[in-house]
């Protein structure tokens, strides 16, 4: 045993890179939101960037640690807690046997990511540990976290070679600012993008839109002013992506997310470019969206930065921890 | 075999997928194309493909673009490169051989208890229940694509006479309802929100992850209705 859920959370999940490879059949991907998050947490206890974790919602669970372990915390910030004392993100954490872990005020996002050094052991289906609510399979026994749960990690914790086993901040910060000086959602143009009147297609990039509650691992719903297309014509089901933003009967706008369904029949007007999911499942209902067009060269730029700078990260992560166990 | 050249677009799905579009509609020339296409492509992957997503009439390569990237000499984009490579393999013929046809008979039972749609069918199209179940028996349907919920498949082409549109809410729909929405019919595997109008209820399983062959249909697969009484439903369903 490793970790147990003392309070349930209002949907925590394992969630990792995602099943992919079986859309064909209707599976659809699931996975973390923010997979940048989850792998800068992973890295940060010395995890395979996407290894399993736990995705958490606000209000989120409360853990008590049966073992001692290394951990650490990021994506939103929910002023978490160890034995009531306040715990930074970014850092990885030992925490010893009976420590608790809780989890106070949704002070900014909306996904916080937990990772534990070892692992947490899923059980798998076609490659993934990712939680498929839908289908009730993977992460834990295909559903959120429940009061009682008990979490194993896969291998033994290399917090328990180390020499003391109280909780404490381990001394350095992932610094997550990774090169990107846009401050809206950069978006590639869709397929259905040229349908729309052209007072719609000024609406979509001049004004900022208001993500509505209606907003989960599937979708958000934008409560934007609704957009005309020219003509009404079908469009037949195909794939769809994480970040299409389809255009619904009603002239709002949806913006897939890891949940999506595999295929779609609302025309695409735009999808969010890779690099600014992350971003995007940041978002809370009640925030406010703006988009911006980009191109292909741009956009798979922005995604090798973000990837350099996680490789980069991780080295100096990896350094650091070894660095750490050696001195004792 | 010799296929009609077809005309297709390729576009952009975001930055990590792209789509070849053989024509926004649902036509069995169309689909057989594109899962010769998915097959091809399945076998030979494009450079740092992921996965292919056929459609009705669209396919749909997922890929990384680090990996594509890592191919580039020249400096263009991973989607640029990869729709050259696209161009290039449509210009050769699919080999259509290898492709396993299926014929999957599946009972149904459409007895007002699994059937909370079919009164509005009767009225709506001025059709007996008994006219509603030969027709949809009658024809066999082609399995045009796989979505919505794994193991949900698309079939088509459903008779003028029995084809309704989709409900304008989604309600709750239990595992093995077959429903029609406009000219398609499909079966849910899970209990879930829908909007499709049910008229029956199958007893079989359409999606069991314990198995290796999770999903009993597949694209391509031709499917046949039968009818069953309720005994009948239970049995099966027992077994």
């Amino acid at each position: 045993m490793s970790l147990t859920v003392i309070k349930q959370g209002l949907q925590d999940t394992l969630q990792d890179a995602g099943r992919w490879g079986h859309q064909a059949e209707g599976i659809n991907p699931t996975g973390a939101m923010d997979q940048y998050a989850m792998k800068v947490a992973n890295i940060l206890v010395g995890n395979d960037p996407v290894e399993a974790v736990i995705e958490m919602h606000f209000p989120a669970s409360a853990f008590l640690f049966t073992q001692p372990a290394l951990i650490a915390l990021a994506g939103a910030d929910f002023a978490a807690s160890i034995n009531g004392e306040p715990v930074p993100y970014l850092h990885p954490i030992m925490v010893g046997k009976n420590d608790v872990l809780q989890f106070h005020k949704p002070l900014s996002g909306a996904r916080s990511y937990l990772a534990i050094n070892g692992g947490i052991a899923a059980s798998e289906w076609l490659g993934s540990s990712s939680t498929n609510l839908k289908a009730s399979i993977g992460g834990f026994a295909g559903r959120n976290l429940h009061k009682e749960d008990e979490l194993l990690t896969c291998q033994p914790s290399i917090a328990m070679y180390m020499p003391q086993h109280e909780y404490r901040v381990l001394p350095w910060k992932a610094d997550i600012r990774w090169p990107d000086e846009h401050t809206g959602i950069l978006v590639l143009p869709g397929r259905e993008w040229e349908r729309l009147t052209q007072e719609s297609k000024e609406n979509f990039t001049m004004t900022s839109f208001l993500i509505t509650r209606q907003s989960d691992r599937m979708g958000y719903r934008l409560n934007n002013i609704p957009l005309h297309t020219l003509t009404n014509e079908e469009v037949v089901s195909s794939a769809v992506s994480f970040g299409t933003i389809q255009l619904l009967p009603d002239g709002r706008l949806i913006i897939l997310t890891a949940d999506h369904q595999t295929t779609g029949g609302y025309p695409r007007v735009a999808h969010v470019i890779s690099a600014h999911l992350s971003k995007l499942a940041q978002y809370q209902p009640g925030d406010k969206v703006q988009f911006q067009f980009t191109n292909h060269a741009k956009a798979e730029e922005l995604f090798l930065k973000q990837q350099q700078y996680l490789q980069q990260l991780q080295k100096a992560c990896t350094l650091r921890l070894k660095e750490f166990l050696h001195a004792g | 075999m010799a296929l009609a050249p077809f005309i297709y677009e390729i576009f952009a799905l975001g930055d990590t997928a792209i789509t070849i579009d053989l024509g926004n509609r649902i036509d069995k020339a169309l689909n057989e194309e594109i899962i010769y296409r998915y097959y091809q492509f399945k076998q030979e992957p494009l450079t740092g493909m992921i996965e292919a997503v056929p459609a009705y009439s669209s396919l749909t390569i997922y890929y990384d673009i680090a990996a594509v990237r890592k191919k580039i000499q020249d400096g263009s984009t991973a989607f640029e490169y990869l729709r050259k490579e696209i161009e290039r393999k449509l210009l050769r013929p699919v080999q259509t051989t290898n492709i396993e046809k299926r014929v999957v008979d599946i009972p149904v039972c459409y007895e007002s208890e699994f059937a909370p749609d079919i009164d509005k069918l009767i009225i709506h199209k001025k059709i007996s229940r008994e006219e509603i179940i030969r027709v949809h028996t009658f024809s066999s349907y082609r399995v045009y694509m796989m979505g919505f919920l794994p193991g949900f498949a698309y079939m088509g082409v459903v008779d003028e006479s029995i084809s309704v549109p989709r409900k304008t809410q989604p309600v709750s729909t239990a595992a093995g309802s077959v429903g029609i929405a406009g000219n398609q019919t499909g079966i849910y595997p899970l209990d879930s929100p829908g909007g499709w109008q049910i008229i029956g209820r199958t007893p079989l399983q359409l999606f069991d992850p314990g198995k290796q062959e999770f999903s009993l249909l597949r694209t391509g697969d031709e499917v046949k209705f039968y009818a069953i009484s309720k005994d009948e439903f239970y049995q099966l369903k027992k077994n």
